[in-house]
């Protein structure tokens, strides 16, 4: 991937934007959040500005402005739709755009999710993916009753690192059992009366700290062979979870130096990981306000804090400004490795069309964007082979 | 005075791994694609079918230590399927297939409620239950129940995701962009549960949804499987779509009603049923014949005596006579991850029972295994099939069926197009959807309603 290699773009969808007021301005319709047309009209807008994907928050848990308990506010947005069915809701009415739900980790099942993702993928014909996360909350644990899960004083406790190691597995589970179905497994043999070849069929066989899983899926080979595996990752220990088993990364560089840093630490996590080969796609997060005029954006981002009755803030740089202004700091910033970039609109009924219909024109003239869908799959879109299956026979 | 016409209940199960599928047949498409589930989903639909039904299978099965290849292998996400089809419908139900054992009950409520607000409450679950360590294996649970706990964990699964349901009352967001204030309550969704398989508490993350609760289904068989309907279901998806058999299931399940405080029509009776059409009773006969024979190959024929006499048969000839050796009755059954293996419980009876009556039809082992495993529920006319049908409902061998075509995915549309009409005209089933919801198709009362009712009286 050549610095001059056009740039990706994905959005990222949750409640009525990122912003904690961003509900009460006129234009977030809160009340249809529980509505598949709420959804299904902002995929259609992303599709419009021609975006790779979009991406769907998801929790076991009501959101919260505490990181790691609930905060019992009743000002914001709470509650919200399982990302995945929401994904598939959204999928038939929808044709290139990828579509990547959120899936907590730490308290499902692997083979449901390996073939949920799968099906994903069938119904949108190649453009699934997954968002992985793990939660370190004990309040979600206990709507499970089945771990206890420690209270925790920060992100790097020991507690976290064995909840991303686990998740490594579990992702790997998960791709084992994409391929535990060669793709022309199926052969409807009239002769000798067999539906399937059971030596195009693998056992995963999957044995770890956690959990084992035999395999093979119940469900065939997904059209991409490997949907898009994604994390988001704010320090080492996530960082190599995305150069262990993802294929992109977000990540929250607060500076174009920050942004070297981290792509330099992926790359080498890649090498001790054995993938330095393997194309792994870095994507800065941003949260925005877009309006033509910057003054505009920066009022607007005001106004809101003020109804939220302090100043936002997020694990990602907050940008406020034009689409222009955000064109030159996108540029800026893939200048040093990163790939894409996933926006997160702080209001999304102002700032998702802002970016379709401002940030990607703009990125279109400086001929940084694609002009139109140039692929079928969302691995195509993001210039990724379709993988090769690792139990087939070479 | 004659007694009204029941109104009867129509379902599309679209079928699973299964062996009465005929793969073969150059009409049978994809069983995975999502364009045959949209096709088949369509067809139910406008035929103002109640609901479109997916069954489940949480491993592949296995004979002789080898993943079975002879029948249709390989189906989608449940979950996954039926919100997309909520996507290309507008009134079909959604019924899903899902386990109690392997899945845990926040994350199934909350998947069955994001279900019912994505399809305008349309969902319902069929609730299973499975012990078996074979499946288990592909779970970070394991094969961990032992088979007596498997109702006591359904029924306390299903309470509690029942809890979860009903943890929002449907008034809490207020989203007033005025005042700001979003949640009426901050404890919106607050739950404690404390029972012998789950001790969970804390917020559930779904607002209540269209429906209230998904309508609850309910498939098991045994006299635990009965009682637990009779407390609990909505509706049953029987096996007994036979008069006779139908009746009897019919009036047994309905007469346990009473002690759970429950009314004759607060449970739906549907049994799984197959049909053959042709343009008329002969030719569906022959038809039927030919289809079953397609059903049934050798290979097919050998593997199914195996469920029965549990040992490696691949030495017979399918079209000789049956063994003349004794099933071996040990535990370890040569069949892995089949529901067959747990309908011949007496194998050594079944056994002489189907030598008998080979030798006096002088049938080989095909021909036993045609005549007695996959006989059409319905076969005929359409004309026949419509009034056969509606005599079953009439005389209570159930209150409608969930039809098993074996061609995906248009293995529908005759029945679409020729048997739905003729019910319309004896004026037996719909010809416009009344309401939007599942439970509106079923005259199912909606949770809260029935709630708000109980707390009057």
């Amino acid at each position: 991937m050549s610095p001059s290699s056009p740039l990706h773009l994905a959005v990222a969808l949750d409640g009525t934007g990122w912003h904690p007021a961003s509900w009460r301005e006129p234009v977030a319709r809160p009340r249809e959040l529980f509505t598949a047309g709420y959804w299904a009209d902002l995929v259609a807008e992303a599709e419009h500005g021609l975006l790779d994907f979009v991406t769907f928050e998801d929790g076991l848990g009501l959101q919260s402005s505490h990181h790691l308990a609930p905060d019992d506010r009743t000002d914001q947005v709470r509650g919200r739709l399982d990302a995945v069915l929401l994904a598939a809701r959204i999928a038939p009415l929808t044709r290139h755009i990828g579509l990547v739900p959120t899936a907590v980790v730490t308290h499902t099942e692997p083979f449901h999710l390996s073939k949920a993702i799968a099906t994903l993928d069938y119904v949108s014909t190649g453009r699934a993916g997954v968002r992985v996360q793990i939660t370190a909350r004990p309040h979600e644990a206990e709507h499970f009753g089945r771990r206890a899960i420690p209270r925790i004083e920060s992100y790097d406790s020991p507690v976290v690192t064995d909840l991303f190691d686990e998740a490594a597995d579990y992702v790997e589970v998960v791709r084992r059992l994409w391929d535990s179905w060669e793709d022309d497994a199926e052969i409807r043999d009239a002769a000798t009366g067999r539906f399937i070849d059971r030596d195009k069929l693998h056992y995963i066989d999957f044995e770890g700290r956690h959990f084992s899983v035999k395999g093979p899926s119940i469900t065939p080979r997904p059209p991409q062979g490997q949907p898009l595996v994604t994390a988001l990752a704010h320090q080492t220990v996530p960082y190599r979870l995305v150069a262990r088993q993802a294929d992109v990364g977000y990540v929250t560089p607060r500076d174009a130096e920050h942004a070297r840093e981290i792509v330099a630490e992926i790359r080498a996590e890649q090498e001790t990981a054995g993938r330095a080969g393997q194309p792994v796609h870095v994507f800065g997060d941003l949260v925005v306000f877009l309006d033509d005029d910057p003054a505009a954006a920066t009022a607007r981002r005001e106004r809101l804090d003020e109804a939220a009755g302090e100043p936002y803030d997020s694990d990602a740089r907050v940008f406020a400004g034009s689409p222009d202004q955000l064109a030159d700091l996108l540029q800026e910033l893939q200048a040093t490795g990163l790939t894409g970039f996933r926006l997160r609109p702080a209001v999304l009924g102002h700032d998702l069309p802002a970016i379709t219909r401002g940030l990607v024109p703009e990125l279109q003239r400086r001929d940084a964007f694609r002009q139109a869908y140039e692929a079928d799959t969302l691995r195509g879109l993001l210039g990724l082979a379709r993988p090769a299956n690792r139990y087939a026979a070479a | 005075m004659t007694k009204p016409l029941k109104q009867i209940h129509l379902a599309a199960h679209f079928p699973g791994v299964n062996n009465t599928t005929v793969w073969s047949d150059p009409e049978a498409g994809s069983h995975i694609e999502f364009s045959s589930f949209a096709h088949f989903a369509r067809t139910a639909e406008r035929a103002k079918f109640d609901f479109l039904f997916l069954a489940e299978g949480l491993r592949l099965r296995e004979q002789g230590g080898k993943i079975y290849d002879l029948d249709v292998v390989g189906r989608p996400d449940t979950f996954t399927i039926l919100a997309a089809l909520a996507a290309v419908t507008d009134r079909l139900g959604l019924t899903g297939t899902i386990n109690s054992t392997f899945n845990e009950p926040y994350e199934v409520a909350r998947q069955f409620a994001s279900l019912d607000h994505l399809s305008g409450g349309r969902s319902a679950w069929n609730v299973v239950t499975s012990w078996d360590a074979f499946t288990g294996e592909n779970f970070r649970r394991g094969g961990f129940l032992p088979q007596d706990e498997r109702y006591s964990r359904a029924k306390e699964f299903l309470t509690t995701a029942t809890e979860l349901f009903d943890s929002w009352h449907g008034d809490e967001i207020v989203a007033d962009q005025e005042t700001g204030v979003f949640l009426r309550d901050a404890k919106a969704g607050a739950f404690v549960h404390t029972g012998q398989h789950f001790d969970i508490h804390g917020q559930f993350n779904v607002p209540r949804s269209p429906q209230g609760r998904p309508v609850i289904f309910q498939a098991g068989d045994s006299e635990e499987g009965r009682e637990f309907a009779a407390s609990a279901a909505d509706a049953i998806f029987s096996r007994y779509a036979t008069l006779k058999d139908g009746q009897a299931f019919y009036t047994d399940v309905k007469n346990r009603l009473a002690k759970y405080g429950r009314g004759h029509r607060d449970l739906l009776i549907l049994p799984a049923a197959t049909f053959v059409l042709g343009d008329t009773d002969a030719e569906a006969e022959e038809l039927a014949r030919e289809v079953r024979r397609q059903q049934v190959s050798g290979a097919t024929a050998l593997k199914h005596l195996e469920f029965v006499w549990n040992r490696d048969l691949s030495s017979y000839d399918p079209e000789g006579p049956l063994p003349d050796i004794d099933p071996d009755v040990s535990e370890n059954h040569i069949s892995k991850g089949r529901a067959q293996v747990r309908m011949y419980r007496d194998p050594l009876a079944i056994a002489r029972e189907w030598r008998e009556l080979a030798a006096a039809n002088n049938w080989s082992i095909r021909d036993l295994v045609i005549n007695t495993g996959n006989r059409q529920t319905f076969v005929g006319s359409p004309e026949t099939v419509a009034r056969t049908i509606n005599d079953y409902v009439q005389a209570d061998a159930s209150d409608g069926f969930i039809l098993v075509p074996h061609i995906t995915p248009t293995g529908l549309d005759t029945f679409a197009d020729k048997v739905v009409p003729l019910l319309q005209e004896q004026g037996v089933f719909r010809t416009e959807y009344e309401g939007t919801t599942l439970r509106d198709h079923l005259g199912l009362a909606h949770p809260d309603h029935a709630r708000g009712e109980r707390a009057a009286s």
